[in-house]
């Protein structure tokens, strides 16, 4: 199968793809794109969050073939022209990154979360990031970072 | 992708010690870029799989791999016959098989490896090796397995260790007697990057291996014996590691992914799914424990007794130094005059345990924190204050006999977190996600009672038991483009806690320049010993300390030497030679040249000592690291609904060295414990794992976790580097018992068995 998809704003095009790869596995290993993480592969853990048409995706559950002629964008494409994107900053800065294994995943969701919701209370944020599973910071600075992050878009 | 990547980082937010230093590899973990083990990629690679066992004790008949060998796309399929050198490895004792060859000793066991062009490929193949098993009785029930009878799992014994330790008259009496049994399950480390790893074979007929790990050079030294080969043919490198908690301080690809490559004389990737993940590492040894305390009428504590089983699972793994601890630390950080501790670590055939945060002391602390609760209220007095009562304090002897010769705030740590702020009461018409069973609309606060508990625990730091435990580090400071840089290499591995944030602060405040290189870590240096028992800021960082001072050594007498002055009164800073009351004397530029300064030094903390074998008695451990918990929790008591309202912590760390890195490893490792006390369990019955994947294996998220409050006490330690403590493990020792405390205290029941259930609270 031949899987032809935008990701991040360029068109990518795969030969000889089983029919059964998910589109992680595809970004991963086929399109040079592993920072979408692969911590469970069954729609546990986040660490895959994509966006596909603009709807955040768990990639380990989409099939390849569906993202065919579809708008991806990964972690790879949230910073602009080499300045991290406000959220991104924010985990650095907020030290909400530790392995970081969770972190494409989050910052795929806190992203999301900061565009519908500008000014998301704590209860907000913890529902949106409820799929996003984090084993190393206890979650107390990745709110931080949310919060930070959602704060300066806010005076931007 | 390259392989060479890993760890590498060159960007240098500046920070000494005492500063929230910013990660080095903060910005490439943000971006995608970090390249950890699953994300490796090699022209030309082929993937590796495994296949395991299915049943928990069986006798292999033979293994047919024709079949597999016939599926297009498969490159290699080996079995135990395939194995070169030994055919065995181990942490402690080399008992496991790299893959089965008579016996399978647990479900999920290694027997087969097959590489193809993809990995499904690989999997089909795997699927078509046939194995003839006669599937033998299992010993399953580690209690029974410690019966004279019980079918052996190894010879000569079931037994991995019998810690015995006495201590005054263990039949002394005493007017108030409490006791319990406690019952802790399975926990799993459940790290999020999956065990993975890339072998490339090398033209000298070596193999480099890029791995998550915790000990580069232990894997290296088991890989060697297996593969027949040298330590100079045998290359590790440290991949980005995805968190590890002790998971990974076994192996887990390390042999199977080097024998494909080597077979195929191609690179070879191996990554596990979940699924195989749960069977691919250790877990945290389940324990039953009987506790009895004896006491004054004023709750003084007279003796204690404990017996302790370790279930060990098929091989040893480290299951002796877990009961190690889960005996000589197993009384938690009181003052206790009489003792009589067992601790037996056994052998079934149930999944391997072996290392995780918190290494014995874990399952220790749920009993000896309950029992404490138990004979406060029996003798009446307050929980905190039964617990000050009795608390270690400094110069006192623990039950080992050895003298706590350092800072031990037991009482003040009890104090901190008692006056804490306490959540606000509920609200009237609180919002659902804030209550039990939250958006599942279970309750509207009908049912619903809150309760407070409290926990303070103790762990060493550092191996223990007379283990020779050092780290190597090699320092390099030159000249680069006008500007001074130290490049610091160690093959400590970096898991995501943040040591080559602290190898950096400690190499700027040694030697005063801003630009710091971490190297990648690999075998090319000498051992930085394992990433475990909270010892690499320790020990690794007092191995990068006294390279910087050795490299220091050198530059300042070289400048002495050119201006003529004495050495002493000269000091590195700011890349400028500065004298006595702060002129600068000459520029680093100056001393240097186009020379670099090179030291690699071994660096080893203060002796610990082997305890005697009928009373366990010795000086066993290097540091003692304390902390305390309150929970507030919310239980809903018809249902069974437990929700964590706050998880507040004190915690002594001698020195913190990046004060904000501190505080995200006691959050990360409160979290832990409170979910071992709530959710976490590998549930195992007749040998098999039941729930392997993370929608049955529970680990705490987002909305879980309660708001913490973190207060860090900075006690220096006079005999450790900067004052430095250990930190990553006794938030996961406090938290659980302070979370099960405030759950009974809510529901009023005895609650003897962690992770609590539903059922457990309401009784149904
Ligand atoms: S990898 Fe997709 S949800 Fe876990
Ligand atoms: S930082 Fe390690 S899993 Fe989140």
């Amino acid at each position: 199968m031949r899987i032809t998809t935008t990701v991040n704003g360029t068109q990518h095009e795969v030969d000889d793809v089983w029919a059964g790869e998910s589109l992680l596995y595809v970004l991963r290993e086929r399109m040079g794109l592993p920072g979408s993480k692969n911590a469970c592969e069954q729609g546990e853990c986040g660490s895959c969050t994509v966006y596909l048409d603009g709807e955040p995706v768990c990639a380990c559950l989409v099939a390849a073939g569906q993202a065919i002629g579809r708008e991806v964008t990964t972690v790879e494409g949230l910073a602009t022209e080499g300045e991290l994107h406000p959220v991104q900053q924010a985990f650095v800065e907020a030290g909400a990154v530790q392995c970081g294994f969770c972190t494409p995943g989050l910052l795929v969701a806190a992203h999301d979360l900061i565009e519908r919701v500008p000014d998301p209370s704590d209860l907000e944020i913890r529902e949106a990031l409820a799929g996003n599973l984090c084993r190393c910071t206890g979650y107390e600075k990745i709110l931080d970072a949310v919060r930070l992050a959602a704060s300066r878009q806010a005076q931007a | 992708m390259s392989t060479d990547v890993g760890t590498r980082t060159t960007t240098t937010p500046a920070g000494r010690i005492g500063d929230s230093a910013l990660r080095p590899d903060g910005t490439l973990k943000v971006t995608g870029e970090f390249a950890y083990a699953s994300d490796l990629w090699h022209d030309d690679m082929v993937w590796g799989v495994t296949l395991r066992s299915p049943h928990p004790h069986a006798r292999i008949r033979g293994i047919d791999i024709t079949e597999a060998l016939t599926v297009p796309g498969v490159t290699a399929v080996l079995t135990a016959d395939d194995v070169p050198g030994e055919n065995a490895v181990g942490l402690e004792h080399a008992d496991q098989p790299v893959l089965a060859s008579e016996f399978v000793r647990y479900e999920g066991e290694p027997v087969a490896l097959v590489a193809a062009d993809h990995p499904e490929t690989a999997r089909r193949a795997a699927a078509r090796i046939r194995v003839d098993y006669e599937v033998l009785p299992a010993v399953t029930d580690p209690l029974r397995a410690m019966d004279e009878d019980a079918p052996p799992v190894h010879r000569p014994g079931n037994l991995v260790r019998h810690l015995q330790l006495r201590r005054g008259d263990p039949s002394v009496t005493a007017p108030v007697v409490v006791s319990l049994d406690f019952e802790v399950g399975m926990q799993d480390q459940a790290f999020l990057g999956p065990e993975s790893g890339l072998a490339v074979p090398a033209e000298d007929g070596g193999v480099d291996l890029y791995v998550a790990t915790q000990w580069l050079h232990v894997d290296q030294r088991q890989m060697c014996l297996a593969l027949g080969m040298p330590s100079e043919k045998v290359r590790l490198h440290l991949a980005g590691v995805g968190g590890a908690f002790g998971g990974r301080e076994d192996l887990s690809v390390h042999v199977h992914a080097c024998l494909l490559a080597l077979r195929t004389g191609r690179p070879v990737k191996m990554s596990y799914g979940r699924e195989e993940s749960f069977f691919g590492h250790v877990h945290r040894h389940p324990a039953w424990l009987t506790y009895e305390f004896g006491a004054e009428r004023d709750g003084t504590l007279v003796y204690a007794r404990a017996r302790t089983v370790l279930d060990g699972g098929a091989y040893a793994s480290s299951t002796a130094a877990v009961v190690g601890n889960a005996g000589t630390l197993g009384l938690g950080p009181y003052r206790i005059p009489n003792v009589a501790v067992d601790a037996y670590g056994v052998f079934t055939n149930n999944p391997p345990c072996g290392a995780m945060r918190g290494f014995g002391c874990v399952q220790a602390a749920f009993a000896h924190e309950a029992l404490m609760d138990e004979l406060a209220d029996v003798v009446g007095v307050d929980r905190i204050a039964i617990r000050q009562l009795n608390g270690m304090r400094e110069g006192d002897r623990n039950i080992t006999g050895q003298v706590i010769d350092s800072a031990a705030p037991v009482a003040e740590l009890l104090q901190i977190v008692s006056d804490l702020p306490l959540p606000a009461e509920r609200e009237d018409e609180p919002d659902l996600r804030s209550l039990p069973g939250a958006v599942g609309n279970t309750t509207h606060g009908e049912g619903v009672v809150r309760g407070i508990g409290y926990a303070v625990t103790y762990k060493n730091v550092g191996f223990s038991e007379g283990f020779d435990d050092y780290s190597t580090a090699r320092v390099r400071l030159e000249m680069t483009g006008g500007e001074a840089v130290a490049t610091v290499h160690t093959a400590a591995a970096e898991v995501g806690q943040g040591l080559i944030t602290v190898e950096q602060q400690i190499c700027r405040t040694e030697l005063g320049v801003e630009r710091v290189v971490v190297h990648p870590k690999n075998t090319a240096v000498g051992s930085g010993g394992s990433t475990s028992a909270s010892r690499q800021t320790y020990v690794t960082g007092g191995a990068v300390k006294a390279a910087c001072e050795a490299v220091r050594a050198v530059v300042l007498e070289r400048a002495a030497l050119s201006l003529g002055r004495e050495v002493a009164g000269l000091r590195l800073d700011g890349e400028k030679i500065v004298g006595g009351s702060g002129e600068v004397l000459a520029g680093l530029a100056d001393v240097l040249g186009e020379d670099a300064v090179e030291e690699t030094v071994e660096y080893r903390h203060r002796p610990t000592h082997a305890i005697d074998p009928e009373t366990g008695q010795g000086d066993a451990h290097v540091q003692f690291a304390f902390s305390a918990h309150r929970a507030v929790v919310d239980v809903d008591v018809e249902l069974g609904l437990v929700k964590v309202v706050a998880l507040d912590t004190a915690q002594d760390v001698g020195k913190a060295i990046n004060p904000d890195a501190v505080v995200g490893q006691i959050h990360g490792g409160s979290a832990q414990g409170m979910g071992l006390a709530l959710m976490e369990e590998v549930v195992v019955t007749d040998g098999h794992v039941r729930n392997p994947s993370f929608t049955d294996y529970l680990i705490p998220t987002i909305l879980d976790m309660p708001p913490m409050q973190v207060k860090v006490l900075e006690y220096a330690d006079p005999h450790a580097p900067y004052g430095v403590r250990g930190v990553g493990e006794p938030p996961t020792i406090s938290s659980g018992p302070a979370v099960a405390a405030a759950v009974r205290a809510a529901c009023g029941r005895a609650l003897r068995r962690v992770p609590i259930r539903p059922e457990h609270i309401t009784g149904t």
